[in-house]
């Protein structure tokens, strides 16, 4: 659904100066990098830790929402819900498309991911734990992905780039109708208030930590603003975000759980109270409730699926062997 | 009323497959699949919707789709035995979709002439679907039947574990004397047909059972149908009247 500040990517490089400086012209003329374009080693690294950050989270993203499948309450509901954790698998299968031409594997990518070396977004290792949440998840996390998002469409390298503008179209659908989900519950019996405000307690933290620690703690986002894979900083995104919400919220009169938050006449936005931290590094160091939980179900679906997979290799190698021996069987 | 009980037992079958195939959803054995499932549990529970509005309308006491579809226990479901198998693995779940849409494909071409225009309506989207899940559903049973040791060995408990539950397929239950909805038992051949050409290809055979299960039209189902109303109607049935 969504790449968060990127986690532990190493932009250095050791090319030349005078390699280096025209690369930056390239990027500076806002051509588009392309897979077969020299580029320093450092940005391609950096672009295969995001994309591929990005598609586990895609994946992984598919979790929590399948969790509530087999139980939407409306028929309608389970559809639009089926179709959106579809929606997200399919990003995640055009992302690893983008990472893949920048020379790693799917394979090698899921193996990261399932050994633990490989990161995906914090956010999903939080719970489900009601049909509100998949209101709020729509509205917030898709609605987070689509910020952090919509920059990465003018994203230097073309196949990232590319791929994220037909993400992001779905991602807002996606935003919509979580919104109207929320609308739905917000405006219904007092059960169902309740259940949404529960939800939105739980999510609304989490959410705006998704764009990653506070400008002055980010290691790598100057590199990555210079070659124009990231065109906008994390503050500056959770800002758009948290303003585009508030009204949202107030408009169906939930409250978000945030005392200190309120307008701010001269920087023409909202200010928000601190963010835990120590909470974020917790959860982004494998520590959230559902990491384990989260990885395990994946490690589970790619070791159950073993089977399937090689007999598809085989099958598809008997064919080949068949369709071979044929015409001179023929002779 | 024979017509509102044949569609509930038609939008039953969808459904609960739907069901079942949805579980898979994120944990498939490839990123492709865990496309192509949710795509298929979406036809069929597209369908069951149709279904069940229409099943509504013709009943005429003002009960909706979601009414029908949440507001009903185990004894009252009269969907097929072999929809409510559970998944087991991908090869149970890819004969099982097989088995359901080499019938409904014939099924929904007989239903494209119904006088009834709901009906040919219906039909019209799911014969096309239908086809789709016999290719997608076909290829896996002969990547399978003909891949490895292990995946032929579990095909073949497939074919041992579901065939059982193929009779019932042919049963015209409610849909006795129905004319506006096909005859099920006039589709055998071409159902036999179908699976016939696939297990050639796979290097499976498949034996009718002198022992069919039957009981799904009466509503006496396997122990797991009920665990799966339980959970599919837990949000809806706490909350009456809410609206979602
Ligand atoms: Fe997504
Ligand atoms: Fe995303
Ligand atoms: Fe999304």
């Amino acid at each position: 659904m969504y790449s968060q500040g990127l986690i532990g990517a190493d932009g250095r490089s050791e090319e030349t100066p005078e390699f280096l400086a025209a690369f930056q012209a390239r990027v500076d003329a806002e051509t588009k990098i392309e897979p077969n374009d020299d580029m320093p080693e450092g940005y391609r690294r950096t672009l295969v830790r995001q994309i591929g950050q990005h598609a586990h989270s895609e994946i992984v993203g598919m979790l929590p929402e399948g969790n509530w499948i087999t139980r939407a309450p409306s028929l309608r509901r389970k559809a639009a819900l089926l179709a959106k954790v579809q929606d997200e698998g399919g990003h995640g299968l055009y992302l690893y498309s983008a990472a893949e031409t920048l020379g790693v594997s799917r394979k090698q990518m899921t193996e990261e991911l399932l050994d633990g070396r490989a990161k995906y977004s914090s956010i999903f290792n939080y719970p489900t734990l009601s049909w509100a949440d998949i209101g709020i998840i729509g509205w917030l996390v898709d609605g987070a992905a689509i910020m952090n998002q919509i920059p990465l469409c003018r994203c230097s390298y073309g196949p990232y780039a590319r791929a994220m503008i037909r993400v992001c179209k779905e991602e807002s659908f996606h935003q919509r109708q979580g919104y109207e989900i929320v609308m739905k519950l917000a405006q219904g019996t007092p059960e169902q208030k309740a259940m949404v405000q529960d939800a939105l307690n739980r999510w609304w933290w989490p959410s705006i930590m998704m764009f990653g620690p506070h400008d002055a703690d980010s290691q790598h986002s100057d590199q990555s603003m210079a070659w124009k894979i990231k065109r906008f900083t994390n503050d500056e995104l959770r800002q758009k975000f948290i303003d585009a919400t508030v009204p949202q919220a107030e408009y169906l009169d939930l409250t978000l759980p945030d005392p200190d938050l309120k307008w701010n006449e001269e920087k023409g936005g909202y200010d928000h109270g601190p963010i835990d931290w120590d909470e974020f590094w917790r959860v982004v160091k494998g520590f959230g409730p559902m990491a384990k939980d989260r990885v395990k179900a994946r490690k589970k679906a790619w070791d159950d699926g073993e089977w399937v997979r090689e007999a598809a290799l085989a099958h598809a190698e008997k064919r080949k062997a068949r369709a071979q021996a044929a015409p001179m069987a023929a002779e | 009323m024979a017509l509102f009980d044949a569609l509930l037992e038609l939008a039953d079958d969808h459904l609960v497959l739907g069901h079942r195939v949805s579980e898979w959803c994120g944990h498939a054995p490839m990123l492709e699949e865990d496309l192509a499932m949710p795509n298929m549990a979406l036809d069929v529970i597209g369908t069951a919707r149709s279904l069940y509005d229409y099943a509504g309308k013709v009943e005429g006491a003002g009960r909706d789709e979601d009414d029908l579809a949440y507001l009903r226990g185990e004894r009252e479901y009269r969907n097929l035995l072999l929809v409510e198998r559970p998944n087991e693995d991908f090869a149970h779940t890819m004969l099982r979709q097989l088995y359901f849409a080499a019938f409904m494909h014939p099924y929904w071409t007989a239903a494209l002439t119904s006088q009834d225009e709901t009906i040919q309506g219906i039909a019209g989207k799911a014969v096309k679907e239908m086809a789709y899940h016999i290719r997608h559903a076909g290829e896996w049973v002969v990547r399978l039947g003909d891949g490895t040791e292990e995946s032929a060995r579990r095909m073949a408990d497939a074919v041992q574990s579901l065939s059982i539950y193929v009779g019932e397929l042919f049963e015209e239950g409610a849909a006795e004397g129905v004319d506006v909805l096909p005859s099920r038992a006039a589709i055998r051949d071409e159902w036999l047909a179908t699976v016939k050409r696939v297990f050639d290809e796979a290097g499976l055979t498949f034996e009718d059972s002198k022992f069919p299960q039957t009981g799904g039209r009466s509503g006496v189902h396997g122990e797991g149908l009920g665990h799966m109303l339980a959970e599919m109607q837990s949000v809806h049935r706490a909350h009456p009247g809410a609206t979602w």
